[in-house]
């Protein structure tokens, strides 16, 4: 099935796969294989696996959107999708700091929130962490 | 003083060719950014599109929500005008006319003793309204030419917080369309609150069956939520997008214009220098001739030879 990364600005990434892996809001871990159902969901922040159809699994970190599935192909529309190999870590590490740093002063702050996730699945994607925090 | 005029000509030429120089390449690189702008509006559409659809389609499909981004004001009073022009001079009437639109809108909205916000896109947004004693909410610049997704956002959470927390009433944005590479036109577009969803699905031919048969997460109305905040960001780095378009075209057009002119002005002080040079010339010879007529000698010969080896060395 045809997989595609589609951020505002770009398309990202555009390819072959035989299963995608992604998380949704309120559904956890889903994973669409070639002929799944016709689907919607909101994504949230989180590390989206694609296995290539040459074997190849390609690792991304997303930041939310949703994802959207007809017919045989998988589209992912995100803010931003970044291949695990292209992660800058010492930039996720320094906005994790700064969001961290603005929570620290405003723990309501939704913005800071959504920086402090975007950061950590960076890291985690990157395969600087274990698995995210407990938030 | 034969030549003066010459000179001076010589050296407005030659100023003038030196700023032909310049419009010229800032004519060129305008050239290349109007292209590389149009590439990005085009490299931005599947997003807006596939969201763009997905809403309609929802919105036909029955999904309605009760969100703050959709929250009509009966009486409008309190509105905010999100201004986009440049950060520079020099594209003809790009600022001009969009500063002119906006302050036409603000005073209206005076005159039926209702309150402005206004965000300014761009230095020279923020320079005119300041200037004028215009109170500025918020300023963004240093992007217009170049504007990213990113910086969309910034606009857009600004907007929303003063939107959701009921501090204005309505949005309006104004910007510059790219309509194409010979005509931009500056628009006023309502920006907040959004269509309710009904007109959405009636307007944008949101197809009703299209999603049928479609399993949500967390289900249609929870993604429509979702998609919303989404939207107003797409829609406001769109008309970035075109913004920073219609300005590079305008300013390929300007430095055009102008090294039209330059050309021009040269081939007039050229023509004028010329008449200036001739001028001088017939001028010396009508001297030398004069000079020779009043030395009254009968020996032709020995008239020129002095002539030709000075007067003054001639005891």
């Amino acid at each position: 099935m045809q997989i595609e990364f589609v951020s505002p600005e770009d398309i990202l990434y555009s390819g072959q796969a035989t299963q995608v892996i992604a998380r949704t809001r309120g559904g956890g871990d889903i994973a669409f294989l070639t002929g799944h159902e016709p689907f919607i969901g909101s994504l949230l922040t989180c590390e989206a696996r694609v296995f290539e159809d040459g074997g190849d699994v390609k690792r991304f970190a997303v930041r939310g959107g949703f994802v959207s599935v007809t017919g045989s192909t998988v589209t992912v529309l995100s803010d931003a999708a970044v291949p695990a190999a292209d992660i800058d870590v010492v930039a996720a590490r320094s906005d994790l700091a700064d969001a961290e740093a603005a929570l620290e002063a405003n723990p309501e702050d939704a913005y800071a929130k959504a920086d402090r996730d975007w950061a950590e699945v960076r890291l985690v994607t990157a395969g600087e962490r274990d698995t995210a925090g407990s938030h | 003083m034969p030549g003066g005029a010459e000179r001076i000509l010589r050296r407005r030429i030659g100023s003038v060719s030196n700023t032909k120089k310049i419009t010229r390449a800032m004519e060129l690189i305008a050239a290349t950014r109007v292209a590389r702008a149009q590439q990005r509006a085009r490299a931005a559409r599947p997003y807006s599109e596939q969201l763009t659809g997905v809403i309609e389609n929802l919105a036909a499909g029955g999904a309605d929500v009760d969100h703050p981004l959709l929250r009509e004001v009966e009486n409008v009073e309190r509105v905010a005008f999100i201004v986009c022009a440049g950060d520079r001079g020099l594209a003809g009437p790009y600022n001009a006319q969009i500063l002119r639109s906006a302050e036409r809108e603000i005073q209206a909205v005076r005159s039926d003793g209702g309150d402005y916000r206004i965000l300014a896109i761009g230095k020279k947004v923020v320079d005119y309204f300041t200037f004028r004693g215009y109170n500025i909410d918020s300023r963004f610049a240093g992007f217009t030419d170049n504007p990213t997704y990113e910086d969309a956002r910034d606009v857009a959470r600004r907007v929303r917080e003063l939107f959701d927390s009921g501090e204005v009433d309505q949005v309006d944005l104004l910007y510059t369309e790219f309509v194409s590479l010979g005509t931009q036109r500056p628009v006023v577009r309502r920006f907040l609150p959004l269509e309710s969803t009904a007109v959405m699905a009636g307007e944008g031919g949101g197809d009703q069956a299209a999603l049928a048969g479609f399993s949500f997460e967390p289900s249609a109305e929870g993604v429509l939520e979702d998609l919303l905040p989404r939207y107003v960001e797409a829609r406001l780095f769109t008309a970035l997008l075109d913004a920073a378009a219609s300005e590079h075209a305008n300013r390929q057009r300007a430095m055009k214009a102008a090294t039209d002119n330059a050309e021009e002005l040269i081939v007039k002080l050229s023509r004028a220098m010329n008449r200036a040079r001739q001028e001088a010339i017939t001028t010396e010879i009508m001297e030398i001739v004069s000079g020779a007529e009043s030395l009254n000698t009968t020996d032709e010969e020995t008239n020129i030879e002095t002539l030709m080896t000075g007067a003054g060395d001639r005891a």
